[in-house]
């Protein structure tokens, strides 16, 4: 669509810019502020410049943290979208099952966090959780509060458990907006169901797509409530990742100089990345105007 | 034949959702001896105590009244300022309207982690700690760019020639977005509203860290059963359902919505 230019327009965005102002810049700048002081308590603080920047970028326990996250996000990314495409595909496509489908999706997305976290902690309890007394039973050594791979896979089909509904979510409403009539064509042509899923669904499906993946890279690398819930960032430091490290680091010990530094560059990657997908993402968006 | 297999991936992915969700029902139905000392598929002796003691402790049920009272500020506050400004991104080009826009989606991407701390100090020094709008007002950060991002996706679907005959029948602006423009994205505000109740109703870790008594959240109350006597398993059991019923209510309500409205937007 043709837009007009029109400065004014800047009325309308003014609320927005007020709140957001209020809720982020403001926050912001304390965080900045933190980063580049020292304090003694008492409220008096000194510059150190970027001395705890650099205390940060060479300390292995935030390396150790950032790989796991990485990892972690990787692993489910590699496993929910795959997985909410497919689920997607195999969704009745309308009527009495579709709804109940739908309801029953979104359930997981609408439980708070530290709930989601406590269900899967009970869950997967041997004594008293119905994952771990079976799997106990058939004899797996399955325990997540000793052993870090288990914790490991705990958390992470936790998170599937969590999310895979909202990239199924988006996924069906790209595959709603097809066309019935580019089913049909594909049939007069007798495409595979494959060469109909990667040339005429996957197209149609990659805008929805690239917001699911979005979202839950941010998502994912921003976990905090989950984890903490079900193994508390152990066993050892095992399923530690970024922003349970981060609180422990600011709440527990109030290293506030520190943890302001580690928040800025935590903030500055998730920054990054987020724009080489928004950059994708509107580039594609131009292709399909023209 | 292909029928038969969706059916089959369907049916095994929904057991996988709600097994664990059945286990917790299971559990806020049983007796703490119950749960500790057997293992039950049903509870064997089938008790509502659990929810009694939520329901007539006011530091437990005053814990949902709370999150419920500023997840509702939070969308109401979030579609209000978010309307007009999705409003000017999907009709007008102006000074630093990209700019604007992804520095409000990088709002979404902080890490809720980040600001925990500057919050809790930004909102003791203004006298707002614990109170409903402090909470209301943070999850702003978050959900006003979700709003934004959403309403702009479905803005752009009504064409302008609407806009322009609605002025020619002069219509005043505020008139015309109120009476015409906001029905027609109906969908579109209904949505939104679900994204923002939804992340509002899920997040703790603001929401903790900026009450302590007055307002204070259901999913922090929950933390409270760690006691001496040991886990009180059946009451955190039933404090977990009550806080899913709000939630799939409103997925009930707007089931019809979603479906559409996905389809229609760009979330």
């Amino acid at each position: 669509m043709d837009k007009t230019q029109n400065n004014k327009a800047w009325f309308l965005v003014l609320p927005v810019l007020v709140i957001v102002a209020f809720s982020a810049i403001i926050p912001l700048m304390t965080v900045v502020n933190y980063s580049v002081n020292d304090t003694f308590g008492n409220n008096e603080f000194f510059l150190v410049g970027l001395e705890w920047f650099e205390e940060m970028v060479t300390s292995s326990r935030l390396h150790e943290a950032l790989g796991r996250q990485i990892l972690f996000s990787a692993i489910i990314l590699a496993i929910e979208v795959p997985l909410g495409i497919y689920i997607a595909l195999n969704m009745p496509k309308k009527g009495f099952w579709a709804s109940v489908c739908l309801v029953l999706m979104s359930l997981p997305l609408l439980i708070p966090f530290n709930v989601v976290g406590t269900i899967w902690q009970i869950f997967g309890r041997v004594d008293i959780g119905l994952l771990g007394h079976y799997l106990s039973k058939i004899g797996i050594d399955y325990n997540y509060t000793n052993d870090p791979l288990d914790a490991w896979i705990t958390v992470i089909v936790m998170d599937v458990w969590h999310w895979t509904s909202l990239v199924a979510l988006l996924c069906y409403a790209g595959l709603q907006s097809i066309p019935n009539a580019y089913y049909q064509a594909a049939r007069v042509d007798q495409a595979s169901r494959w060469s109909v899923f990667r040339y005429i669904e996957l197209p149609k499906m990659a805008g929805v797509l690239l917001i699911a993946i979005l979202l839950r890279f941010m998502d994912s690398f921003m976990i905090y409530t989950e984890p903490f819930v079900v193994t508390g960032g152990g066993p050892g430091n095992s399923t530690t990742f970024l922003s349970i490290d981060l609180v422990k680091m600011a709440i527990g010990q109030f290293d506030l100089g520190p943890a302001a530094a580690f928040s800025l560059m935590y903030f500055l990657v998730i920054l990054l990345v987020s724009w080489v997908f928004y950059t994708v993402m509107t580039n594609l968006d131009k292709e399909e105007g023209k | 034949m292909r029928l038969r297999g969706s059916a089959l991936v369907m049916t095994l992915y929904l057991l996988f959702l709600l097994v664990p969700i059945y286990w917790l029902v299971n559990m806020s139905f049983k007796t703490n001896t119950e749960i500790t000392s057997t293992f039950t598929l049903f509870p064997n002796s089938f008790t509502l105590r659990n929810y009694v003691v939520i329901l007539t402790d006011p530091s437990w049920y005053m814990g949902y009244v709370n999150s419920i009272i500023y997840v509702t500020m939070n969308v109401v506050i979030s579609l209000t300022v978010a309307l007009p400004a999705a409003y000017a991104f999907s009709r007008y080009t102006f000074m630093g309207d990209k700019h604007l826009f992804f520095w409000l989606l990088t709002n979404r991407m902080a890490p809720p982690a980040v600001f925990a701390l500057p919050f809790f100090q930004l909102y003791s020094s203004v006298g707002l700690f614990d109170t409903h709008i402090a909470v209301a007002l943070a999850h702003c950060l978050f959900n006003v760019p979700l709003a934004v991002w959403i309403l702009e996706g479905f803005m752009r679907g009504v064409p302008k020639e609407i806009d322009e005959t609605a002025y020619i029948d002069g219509y005043s602006f505020p008139r015309f977005f109120i009476k015409i423009f906001m029905p027609l994205i109906a969908s579109g505000i209904g949505v939104a509203a679900f994204f923002c109740f939804m992340f509002s109703w899920v997040e703790l870790l603001l929401s903790r860290t900026l009450t302590s008594v007055n307002a204070k959240p259901i999913a922090a109350t929950m933390t409270r059963t760690v006691s001496a006597s040991g886990m009180d398993w059946g009451v955190l059991a039933a404090a977990g359902v009550l806080t899913i019923v709000p939630g799939a209510l409103v997925i009930w309500f707007v089931r019809n919505y979603i479906a559409k409205g996905f389809a229609l937007g760009r979330v």
